[in-house]
């Protein structure tokens, strides 16, 4: 490939090979040397340059400020030892050349988390294969990886499968994959997946204009809008109506299979919002916002530093509150199980009559859309995502609150293991094979512990975690009694539930905090993924049937 | 409907009369199952459960079971089932999880029995013994199989599969205490009923869920099962080890399978997804359905046989709120639809041919081709007469031809491309010289049309307009079928029927020309070709040294006036297909010609017993008036289509643009581009980039002409500071220095200029061709392991 100027190659630096990865990293180094030069007798005399010049210059220092700040990533977050050394050096030189290098704002992948519960990249440690894995396959390693990596089985399975949907053989062209993952970010404002994504999408040669706004795109993805937009707040609205809008236009219409593969991104990546709220990803290192060119100064401090409790004011982690609650919350963890062991043993005990369940699953839907964040929280800091849908407004709506009534969907009717799976199956092989193996390993994820207990069984919490997920999008287990719902998950779990699903961008680090206070980061963590693997199922279960009622 | 066949049948007494005719039921059904006489079945969904009875004509219903003002959940079924011993005796299993069972005996209107609610997730199947009374199945989504004693108000004893959920379970049919129990997991167990502590046996059948499995009626260790993954498979469970003898791709996932009755190797299969049709395969044959009922328009939930003796009646209910009776005669039978022949390319060029052997030997015109073929392979096989419903012999044989690579190759189409000369001389000249070419490379009929094109259209003046005698023949037409089968020649990678009939006799088959001039033209280009167009895929230009030999004409001048009169007939025995000729036909002269082929022929022509073709004669001027040029214009426009319709569009580009004005307006300009686009393909595809961009040039479509001026930049960086040239020329603007030195010698390269695209150093293509033979490092010095292509 012909070397153009400002691209550096990059790739090498993900070989397992450790000498192919040095060579890569002297080109860097060479490279950056190089740039450096240029610049700085720009930079100390400007005064004979003409304007244009010094435009230029500053061109070239943009240039150099990306490879450093992507210097600094390899130096925090690579998997290999030698390039993570490598860079630090690289680093270190420019700077004994004058030139000022960025620094990482915040300290770590989550602003939840505090991060030295997370696994230090360059720990010896079995989990870092899947970090090599990772590496290799994208070039870095992004901070939701990071997270996720506290449940490593999870984790391969859901790189799997992302790295599936996005490079390998589909439908799709490369470009729209990921604007269709800008698209479905953007929903839910979640700047940080759009970030992501859109340097993967002009990686891949997208048209840098469709990004001003969804009306710059191709027409075929315009009609995706209302699918997304309808998928990502109120999925049980669809209708063969809607599939058969997108299938039938004379001119931009979209095949089944490829609707298949726009579904399951745009599912895939609200969900994905969710994490990334629900577990307070930060921004990555190397993309806007996760670094900082500026000294460090007392005043300097970012917010989420501060709110992260990364930082070192109030490193202990246990919040003000804490002191106070730790008995308290020991006794729910206690209380918790004791409940769990009752609704396993004797169940019996009380026989509730037909229409009591029935009526315990409407109460269940119906406090669902109570149970809501205040609206006077402060709102996450929404950048300039909007512009890739329309109609902001447009947001989640609980049924029963706007005096709509939506017919309950009987998941015994149409399951993601008999239907859907068939459908994805048939319309994108091998995805749903994958989907599957991920909504499997999500739902029978437990390591039998809660908080500091042992050798618990966990399934009656994590299903009523899953049902009642499902529940809030009004899809009925028939064979789930949904009082349980109400005897495991107390107010502020299901507050923090409710938001991560459906209006994740409002989930604070108070909320994220608020529930389940003894329990360890892991399992929060755990939860999220809980939720997410029920959100997409749940929204992949409305798509799938119009998909198939209009098939039918 | 119109095809309602009525069948009686007489089973040991009770007689089972019926035609194939539905009832609409209030909604979606999930399961269906008959009663022992045949006489009723009972219909289970969500939100209905009804028996009705089986008239001859008509469905009548005959007991709503679904009573209470508020229906609970218990009346949700998932499944149902009717007791084979006692015919008062049905049991359900909940989408809720409860097993409930019914006593038609009952006086009054809710004849619910027994409700189980020991189960804590969905019951999938519930299932009698099929000997014992009071002995009831169930298996669950919670993983838990259950055993009833109907007697008894709890389970008589639990089974653990230790893994998700059970999908179907089903008693042995003849091995009294054995059930069979399917998984979401893709196993199947094997359970003793007195043994609840493990499983007598275990194996995975399926990859993802199993979601039926049922036992053969006859053979007892038979047992069928279907799963996610579209199959379905028969196991032998005779053997210490579950052995797979039998295995049916279906289209989709399979939600139940029922063996049919009295048909040893036939079963039921329906589809929970996508697939509304319901299939009977014949095992051994699991290619194609034996029979397929498509009435339902939705998918199927529930197949049954109606009697357990009776092959030709089979129930179905369906999620489109139906209930099917369908007579087996009414089936539809998609190997009547299905195509018995087969015909596929391989890689090389070899072909496989499959038919029924009838077909084959039928083929009277021909002899068989044992002789033709190196490798020939012949199987059979012939199915068991006696089965029913085998309407097909299936006995059909395979042939595969190979092809012989020398004759195959497409070299003339390569040499033609090169050697055509399509501009820059006078238009005799291009024809002479390009009929020339042909009959070098023995390819009489093209280079006798380019002689007749000058005859027609050159020096009007000097030339009377030579009488043509256009006798035609008339079989040419008949070529496809003889010559499909001789494949002997084939050209690797083409695979359509011209082409077959084009190589077979090269000597006289159509085919196109090309010219040399083409690539002197190039020459002069390379430079600028390598710059614009092709940006740096050979970058050691093709320019061949031997053309110019091409040029040497020697003993074509010669003929240059008289030559329409010398030439001896025999030198015409072109076969063409020009329909339009009103002049006499000459049969004499005709006859004397034809025996004129080629020596190449005459190997192949034993392959070939029916060739005929229409040959055109040139003979002495009959008519002394001329005609205008424009006379021929049809005639010559019938011989391009011709050409290329039969594949060779080389022929037709080259008469295009060699005759230019004269007979571009009688050819529509859609035809036209038609033909430039496949052409400068095949020439593309045969990497003759310099040929192709002639014709690009010289053709006049204006779609064509555009096409090599699309993406002519060519980005390149200074071999001396690596920044690219923004500026044209060759002085890069940044260090001031000429960035075309060659490497090698240091001077500045003009013409030619190979480049390594690593490291931008490059020089004179001879002198990097020298270098690279010693060494493969830049010579530049810079350390680069150099990469051209």
């Amino acid at each position: 490939m012909e070397e153009r100027e400002g691209e550096v190659r990059w790739d090498g630096l993900c070989s397992r090979d450790a000498g192919t990865r040095g060579a890569a990293l002297e080109n860097v180094r060479q490279a950056v040397l190089r740039r450096t030069a240029e610049i700085s007798p720009a930079e100390e005399d400007p005064s004979p340059e003409s304007s244009q010049g010094r435009s230029a210059s500053a061109t070239a220092r943009g240039r150099l400020n990306e490879m450093l700040a992507r210097l600094l990533m390899l130096s925090k977050r690579c998997p290999f030892r030698d390039v993570r050394e490598k860079s630090e050096s690289i680093l270190s030189s420019v700077q004994e050349l004058g030139i000022r290098i960025p620094r990482p704002l915040g300290h770590g992948p989550s602003r939840f988390i505090p991060e030295k519960e997370i696994l230090q990249v360059g720990n010896e440690d079995a989990r870092m294969h899947t970090f090599a894995d990772s590496f290799a396959a994208l070039g870095h390693l992004d901070n939701i990886t990071l997270v996720m990596v506290f449940h490593p089985q999870y984790l391969e399975s859901f790189l799997k499968t992302q790295h599936y949907l996005l490079q390998m053989d589909g439908p799709l062209p490369l470009h729209y994959r990921h604007y269709i993952g800008i698209m479905a970010a953007a929903r839910h404002q979640c700047s940080y997946l759009v970030n992501l994504h859109v340097n993967d999408f002009l990686h891949v040669g997208g048209d840098p204009k469709w990004l001003n706004g969804l009306e710059n795109a191709p027409h075929k993805l315009q009609n995706l809008g209302e699918l997304n937009k309808i998928l990502a707040h109120q999925p049980w609205l669809i209708t063969k109506e809607h599939i058969e809008r997108l299938l039938k236009t004379e001119e931009h219409s979209w095949s089944l299979a490829e609707l298949i593969h726009a579904v399951v991104l745009l599912t895939h990546y609200h969900s994905l919002a969710s994490f990334t709220f629900g577990c307070g990803i930060s921004p990555e290192i190397h993309c806007e916002g996760g670094h900082t060119f500026r000294l460090p100064s007392v005043s300097n401090y970012c917010i989420c530093d501060v709110t992260n409790g990364n930082h070192g004011v109030d490193e202990m982690h246990v919040s003000p509150t804490g002191s106070i609650s730790t008995t308290e919350s020991f006794c729910e963890v206690e209380a918790l199980m004791e409940k769990m062991k009752q609704l396993q043993e004797c169940r019996d005990e009380e026989e509730a009559s037909q229409e009591e369940m029935a009526t315990r699953f409407e109460r269940e839907k119906r406090e669902s859309m109570f149970v809501c964040c205040s609206e006077d929280e402060e709102s996450a800091p929404t950048r300039d995502v909007s512009r890739h849908f329309e109609d902001t407004s447009y947001g989640y709506k609980g049924f029963s609150r706007h005096g709509m009534h939506v017919p309950t969907f009987r998941v015994q009717d149409y399951s993601w293991e008999d239907h859907g799976y068939s459908l994805v199956n048939r319309l994108y092989p091998d995805v749903g094979q994958l989907i599957d193996e991920k909504f499997h390993i999500a739902y029978n994820l437990t390591y039998n512990t809660m908080a500091m207990h042992k050798d618990v069984d966990t399934s009656t919490l994590r299903r009523a975690i899953w049902n009642y997920i499902h529940c809030m999008f009004g899809i009925r287990y028939d064979d789930y009694d949904y009082g349980e719902i109400n005897q495991l998950l107390d107010r502020s779990f299901k507050v923090y539930i409710k938001t991560v699903v459906c209006t994740p961008e409002k989930t604070t680090k108070r909320m994220y905090d608020s529930f389940w206070r003894q329990f360890k980061h892991s399992e929060k963590v755990h939860v999220n993924l809980l939720l997410i693997e029920a959100r997409m199922q749940a929204e992949l279960l409305y798509a799938l049937r119009a998909i198939t009622h209009y098939m039918t | 409907m119109e095809k309602m066949a009525r069948v009686t049948t007489a089973l040991g007494g009770n007689t089972i009369t019926g035609r194939t005719m539905f009832c609409h039921l209030d909604a979606p059904a999930n399961a269906i199952s008959v009663c022992r006489d045949a006489a009723q079945v009972v219909v289970a969904g969500r939100n209905i459960f009804k028996i009705y009875s089986i008239d001859e004509d008509q469905f009548v219903e005959k007991l709503n079971l679904r009573v209470g003002r508020k229906p609970s959940l218990n009346f949700s079924c998932a499944d149902v089932v009717w007791h084979q011993m006692d015919e008062n005796l049905l049991a359900t299993a909940a989408t809720n999880g409860v097993v409930v069972t019914w006593n038609l005996g009952k006086p009054s209107r809710n004849k619910q029995d027994q409700l189980f609610t020991e189960h804590k997730r969905t019951v999938n199947k519930v299932c009698f013994h099929p000997t014992e009374v009071y002995m009831l199945l169930s298996g669950s989504q919670d993983g838990y199989m259950k055993c009833f004693d109907l007697r008894k108000k709890d389970s008589v004893s639990t089974f653990s599969g230790q893994s998700e959920s059970v999908r179907d379970v089903q008693f042995s049919i003849r091995d009294y205490f054995t059930f069979a129990a399917t998984f979401e997991n893709g196993n199947v167990q094997l359970w003793d009923i007195r043994r609840p502590d493990r499983y007598e046996r275990m194996f995975t059948a399926h990859n993802g869920p199993v979601f039926c499995c049922d036992w053969h009626p006859e053979d007892r260790g038979w047992l069928a099962t279907g799963g996610r993954d579209k199959m379905v498979k028969v196991w032998d469970m005779n053997t210490n080890r579950a052995k797979e003898i039998y295995c049916v791709q279906t289209i989709a996932s399979v939600a139940r399978v029922k063996w049919r009755p009295e048909c040893k190797h036939h079963i039921a299969t329906c589809s929970m997804m996508v697939d509304h049709n319901i299939y009977v395969w014949d095992v051994r044959r699991p290619f194609i359905p034996s029979a397929m009922f498509e009435e339902h328009k939705d998918v199927t939930t529930g197949i049954v046989w109606r009697h357990l003796h009776d092959p030709y009646f089979l129930l179905s209910g369906s999620k489109d709120s139906t209930l099917y009776q369908h007579i087996f005669k009414d089936a539809s039978q998609p190997i009547d639809r299905a195509n018995p022949e087969g015909l596929c390319y391989s890689l090389f060029g070899d072909l496989a041919f499959a038919a029924k052997e009838s077909l084959i030997s039928s083929d009277s015109n021909r002899k068989p081709y044992i002789g033709d073929r190196r490798h020939p392979i012949f199987f059979k096989r012939k199915m068991d007469p006696t089965e029913q419903f085998e309407y097909i012999s299936s006995s059909s044989t395979l042939s595969v031809f190979e092809t012989d690579l020398e004759s195959g190759s497409m070299d003339w189409f390569v040499r033609t491309a090169k050697q055509y000369a399509l501009a820059g001389r006078p238009l005799a000249e291009l024809c002479d010289h390009n009929a020339k070419v042909a009959k070098e490379l023995d390819r009489d009929q093209v280079a006798q049309t380019w002689t007749m094109l000058r005859i027609i259209y050159s020096s009007p003046g000097t030339v009377p307009s030579a009488n043509l005698n256009h006798s035609l023949g008339k079989g040419s037409t008949s070529l496809p079928l003889m010559n499909s089968f001789n494949l002997k020649d084939i050209p690797p990678g083409i695979g359509n029927e011209s082409r077959l009939e084009r190589s077979k006799g090269e000597s006289r088959s159509e085919n196109i020309l090309m010219d040399s001039s083409s690539t002197l033209i190039n020459n002069d280009e390379n430079e600028e070709t390598e710059g614009s167009d092709v940006p740096a895929d050979y970058l050691l230009g093709d320019v061949e040294g031997d053309e110019d030999e091409l040029y040497m004409m020697d003993h074509e001048n010669p003929h240059a006036e008289e030559q329409e009169y010398i030439l001896p007939q025999e030198a015409f025995p072109l076969r063409h297909e020009i329909v339009d000729n009103p002049s006499a036909l000459d049969h004499l002269q005709d006859k004397a010609d034809s025996p004129h082929v080629s020596g190449n022929e005459a190997e192949t022509v034993s392959l070939t017993p029916v060739e005929s073709f229409s040959l055109i004669s040139i003979s002495h001027s009959l008519y002394e008036n001329r005609l205008p040029p424009d006379f021929f214009s049809p005639i010559v426009r019938d011989v391009l289509l011709f050409y290329a319709e039969q594949g060779d569009v080389q022929m037709a580009v080259s008469v295009l643009i060699v005759l230019g004005d004269r007979i571009r307006k009688a050819i529509d300009e859609q035809t036209q581009e038609h033909w430039y686009t496949s052409y400068i393909d095949l020439l593309q595809r045969f990497q003759l980039w310099n040929v192709s961009n002639e014709v690009i040039k010289l053709s006049t479509c204006r779609a064509i002409n555009c096409l090599n001026q699309a993406s002519t930049t060519l980005h390149i960086n200074c071999s001396n500071c690596k920044r690219p040239m923004s500026n044209k020329g060759w002085i890069c603007d940044r260090c001031r220095q000429c960035a075309s030195m060659c490497a090698v010698c240091h001077h500045v390269v003009k013409g030619l200029f190979v480049w390594c695209q690593g490291c931008s150093h490059g020089g004179h293509l001879q002198h990097i061709m020298k270098w690279l033979e010693t060494s493969s490092h830049c010579p530049a010095g810079c350390g680069h392991l150099c990469e051209y292509t």
